[in-house]
């Protein structure tokens, strides 16, 4: 059983261990091109473990930021992980020691695939999200440090290499959109996020959009919520 | 030179605002606690909000008024979508999309 779970992991973890490796070498490069070695890497890409998060913290680093910016900055570029776990306290339930660690590794990929994977019932759920995230972070620890490592000269030209993370997302939105009637949330979430980023640029537009979202899905809270019923109308179906 | 203690410092503080951050849900509302019903539907709701915005978030950078105006961008994602609604193959999806717009990028739109 464990076998057949790390197995259906590592499978879904393909895609992500493509974006990793490409995202993770771009963040070693940059780390090294300031003079940090790839112990830097080591350290950050196993304590921190986020994309985009490392990628300000470079700047950080390298141009000696106080405490206080470095915290804020930090605080505000991973915001939206804060949503991430309301929608985990049921799946992740019951984990036990393991539950930490699968806490700490919430990236926006880990989730994404936690929230959509439909498992068999020869697939223990828990040892799966388990294994999603410690395969992920392997993933991400080696592009850090393979970049860190190799600086300039990468062995082949991956530009572009990085559309894994996006292609990924695609796919996760249309297995969403077809395991479901009610598009509703997900025309709010790119809807409010295009807008988001129209008025507020690319460098701010996150939070608002997080924080517009949630207020939305409250606002038609009437009409989408079905945590309710699903209780007593599942068996109820066909 | 680098500044090790300093830099030290800065890496355990953008590690524990991180964690502080996907930890908060979970020390919030602990297992075997009752939790407000509304907490439970934004929990329901949100991966589908939040799979659009991630979509939107990795078209950030992408210009539409310069070259090559997210013309790469659009025919690999709209190969990506034809093809996941066809076959509905992850890994057929996701790598033949990267394929497809490592060549736009490294031999088309150059």
């Amino acid at each position: 059983m464990t076998r057949t779970t790390l197995k259906r992991a590592f499978r879904d973890s393909l895609p992500i261990l493509a974006g990793y490796l490409a995202l993770g070498m771009g963040f070693g490069v940059m780390l090294q091109s300031k003079g940090y070695s790839f112990w830097w890497a080591i350290l950050m890409s196993c304590t921190m473990f986020a994309g985009s998060g490392q990628y300000a913290g470079v700047d950080f680093l390298a141009s000696g930021a106080s405490i206080l910016t470095t915290a804020v900055m930090t605080f505000i570029i991973n915001a939206r992980h804060f949503f991430y776990g309301f929608s985990l306290l049921d799946k992740y339930k019951g984990a036990g020691i393991l539950k930490p660690y699968m806490i700490f590794g919430l990236t926006d990929e880990t989730y994404s695939i936690v929230c959509s994977a439909q498992l068999d019932e020869n697939i223990n759920p828990k040892k799966y999200y388990f294994f999603l995230t410690a395969l992920n972070h392997s993933y991400w620890i080696t592009g850090c440090t393979l970049g860190a490592v190799l600086g300039e000269f990468l062995p082949f030209d991956s530009k572009g290499i990085d559309f894994a993370m996006t292609a990924l997302f695609i796919v996760i939105m249309v297995e969403q959109w077809m395991s479901t009637k009610e598009h509703l949330p997900a025309l709010l979430g790119i809807a409010t996020t295009v807008l988001c980023l129209v008025i507020f640029g690319a460098d701010m537009f996150i939070i608002p959009s997080m924080v517009l979202i949630a207020s939305e899905l409250l606002l038609f809270r009437k009409k989408l919520d079905k945590t309710d019923s699903d209780e007593s109308g599942v068996s109820g179906g066909d | 030179m680098i500044d090790v203690k300093h830099s030290l410092i800065l890496v355990a503080v953008m590690a524990v605002v991180i964690a502080f951050l996907r930890f908060s849900p979970f020390l919030a509302f602990p297992e075997g606690r009752k939790r407000p019903k509304v907490v439970t539907y934004l929990g329901s709701v949100l991966p589908y909000a939040v799979i659009g915005m991630l979509v939107v978030y990795c078209f950030k950078g992408v210009s539409v008024f310069r070259y090559p105006w997210g013309i790469p961008e659009l025919l690999a994602s709209a190969l990506v979508l034809g093809l996941h609604v066809w076959r509905r193959n992850t890994l057929i999806s996701v790598f033949s999309g990267v394929a497809f717009y490592m060549v736009l990028v490294q031999l088309v739109f150059v």
